[in-house]
């Protein structure tokens, strides 16, 4: 009974606001416009980090979150400090090693290696620590480009609306019509010869639509919210309003997602290497590639060389998983009790 | 209604179109085209060009693509690089081994996940939840293609329960009338086919399904808890209705809504998880087609109809998914 009373008297002073007055009313609108931006400004900022530390709050008190946020944090810190952890050099191969390689042999932990050769003669061990590195840097890279393109096409999408916002959304349902892993097949198939880059590009335009539908959709919630007709009723530019009121808001779910995609941006590139498609490369060592490649083809041989690659990537998914999804539970106000 | 399946249907259109046209376009402009493909680098600039006439890849791309649009259409996916068999013909001897591989794995993925997901819900905080709440992290965390040699390793080396791949037996005699093996040996009362075919099916099957069965899992509990503190169902267990009655009219009739967009959108995953199953088991469907239309030789004819029948499968189970709707929820309108 009482919206109709509200919605009746909303326009009134929006109509006066927005009809150019003479010189002195004109100051005066000036005045208050600037006054009302700094309060605007005042509040949503500490609005913000109310509900950012109302959120950090919760996901401490997950287990979780906790148990997902060590594993990413040692999966740095081995990536970091692979230098020094590693026992040798990971591309070098070993003569003690390669002497003892046989198309059914590949030798298991010895005096100095661990877990033993590869199937090059390589220190196992030693991959696995500085795969650390080349998995987080695809898996980083990837999700990093797609969120950069999704964003961009969802924020445009999301300001403007209309047409635009109608194309590209089309656009987003043609990626969205091929399932995730062909899609990258046909991207990676598109380039003459795969690389590294190729890998990264098909994983991170997988991701595209994915960002860019899910920040088109809070854009555009919030394009009728009160902080936003606030903003535009006190006469803010709309490229600040986009800016400043819309995409700060709306680009929590989105790193909730890009936390989300890290998991499934290793797995991908370890299923496009598994299909032949990956990195070239074979003194790169990469847990994707070194499951997807050589641990699926020596499976006989020697099936440690998938299972410490496929543990490694195990442990990492679940580590972005976990996290991901306390940090989505932490930010919905469902969950505020 | 009708207008709604219409206008759905002219977006389907309008989409596959689309899309043609960007696969047309993309590998139609690649280094390394089929040409190369097809004479190795050390052909001769003549019969390089004799063979690109013959293909037609001398032609201004538009009027290639219009021909191309032209002849599927009619049903026409031109011939296949690698065998010179007809496009479709080669689909569809591949396409009743994925159909039968991805039906059992979606029986897999729906009936172990609705009752697992509910009876989680049900007792949440037991055992039972804590078990799948971590086992469906760990089925989304896992590389399928490796669950899917660890299976391999364990059910067909160590214990010698299944067949390691293929989908028949060597020796058997199976006759083939529809392709899907398992109701061809039933049709034809060779039910030692019929049985031998499942045996091989139930491994790939498994591991096909994990992504759904955890995604679907996931989903039902999550539903499930939402509806469980809903009123009605207060209401309902204080009229003392039995708890039969509840659960099925009260809770799984509404918790079941978002459970069956869910099943639509995992077609995505069965395709895609496909493509890499079938390399794991010999499976000889249209995911090892689409591995090596790739790999090696690139096959594009192929490549082209084998990208455009996924998106149209995916496009119109979840175009069906969205019509279901009105069916299972009276709640909605579709507009």
């Amino acid at each position: 009974m009482t919206e109709p009373t509200t919605q009746a008297g909303t326009p009134a002073p929006r109509r006066k606001d927005e009809r150019p007055g003479g010189g002195n009313l004109n100051r005066l609108g000036d005045r208050k416009k600037a006054r009302l931006e700094e309060l605007a400004r005042a509040s949503s900022g500490k609005g913000g980090v109310s509900l950012f530390r109302d959120a950090l709050r919760r996901l401490r008190r997950n287990p979780a979150a906790i148990v997902g946020a060590t594993i990413i944090g040692l999966f740095v810190l081995v990536a970091i400090f692979a230098p020094l952890i590693a026992p040798h050099d990971p591309v070098q191969r070993f003569d003690e090693l390669t002497s003892k390689l046989a198309a059914d042999n590949i030798p298991g932990p010895t005096d100095g290696f661990p877990l033993g050769s590869d199937e090059l003669g390589r220190d196992l061990l030693s991959r696995l620590i500085y795969g650390s590195r080349q998995t987080l840097f695809v898996g980083v890279l990837a999700t990093l480009i797609g969120l950069a393109i999704g964003v961009l096409f969802g924020a445009i999408a999301g300001a403007f609306g209309g047409w635009v916002d109608n194309i590209l959304m089309r656009v987003t349902d043609v990626m969205l019509a091929l399932p995730a892993l062909l899609l990258a097949i046909t991207l990676v198939a598109l380039a003459s010869r795969s690389s590294q880059w190729t890998v990264i590009m098909a994983v991170a335009i997988v991701n595209v639509p994915i960002f860019a539908r899910l920040l088109r959709g809070s854009m555009l919630a919030q394009r009728e919210s009160d902080h936003v007709l606030a903003a535009r009723a006190l006469g803010v530019k709309q490229r600040s309003i986009v800016l400043r009121h819309m995409l700060p808001n709306a680009m929590t779910a989105v790193i909730v997602q890009a936390t989300l995609t890290l998991s499934v941006a290793i797995i991908e590139a370890a299923s496009l290497s598994f299909l032949g498609l990956g990195d070239p490369d074979r003194d790169r060592a990469e847990w994707g590639a070194m499951l997807g490649d050589a641990g699926v083809r020596y499976f006989e041989v020697r099936p440690e060389l998938a299972y410490y690659p496929a543990l490694a990537i195990i442990v990492v998914a679940l580590g972005f998983t976990l996290l991901g999804e306390a940090m989505r539970e932490a930010i919905d106000p469902k969950n505020r009790r | 209604m009708l207008r709604v399946i219409v206008r759905r249907l002219l977006q389907l259109v309008v989409t596959l179109i689309a899309l043609s046209a960007l696969i047309f376009i993309w590998l139609r402009n690649l280094p390394g085209g089929p040409v190369d493909a097809l004479l190795g680098e050390r052909a001769t600039p003549e019969t390089r060009a004799l063979l690109t006439k013959a293909l037609g890849y001398d032609q201004p791309i538009h009027v290639q693509y219009g021909k191309f649009m032209q002849r599927i259409l009619t049903g026409d996916f031109g011939n296949s690089i690698r065998t010179g068999d007809p496009v479709i013909e080669v689909i569809g001897r591949a396409f009743p081994a994925t159909f039968e591989l991805a039906l059992a794995a979606m029986v897999i993925a729906v009936g172990l996940g609705i009752p697992l997901g509910y009876l989680a819900a049900r007792w949440r905080g037991r055992s039972l939840d804590h078990l799948t709440v971590v086992g469906t992290l760990l089925g989304i965390s896992i590389p399928i293609f490796f669950l899917g040699y660890l299976l391999k390793d364990v059910f067909t080396q160590n214990i010698h329960w299944f067949p390691p791949s293929g989908r028949v037996g060597i020796g058997l005699d199976n006759t083939n009338i529809t392709g899907f093996f398992v109701l061809d040996g039933l049709l034809t009362r060779e039910f030692d086919a019929a049985a031998d075919a499942l045996w091989h099916l139930i491994l790939p099957a498994l591991t096909l399904a994990t992504i759904p069965l955890a995604v679907i899992v996931r989903m039902t509990r999550a539903s499930v808890l939402d509806v469980l503190n809903e009123d009605y169902v207060r209401t309902a267990e204080a009229k003392g209705l039995r708890h039969r009655t509840i659960r099925k009219r009260h809770i799984l009739r509404n918790a079941l809504l978002p459970v069956v967009t869910t099943i639509g959108l995992q077609t995505g995953a069965l395709l895609s998880g496909a493509v890499l199953t079938e390399k794991v088991y010999n499976w000889g469907g249209l995911g090892t087609l689409i591995t090596d239309s790739i790999t090696g030789s690139r096959d594009y004819p192929v490549l082209q109809a084998l990208i455009l029948l996924a998106a149209f499968v995916f496009v119109v189970v979840n175009l069906l998914v969205d019509l279901s709707y009105a069916f299972i929820d009276p709640r909605v309108r579709v507009r």
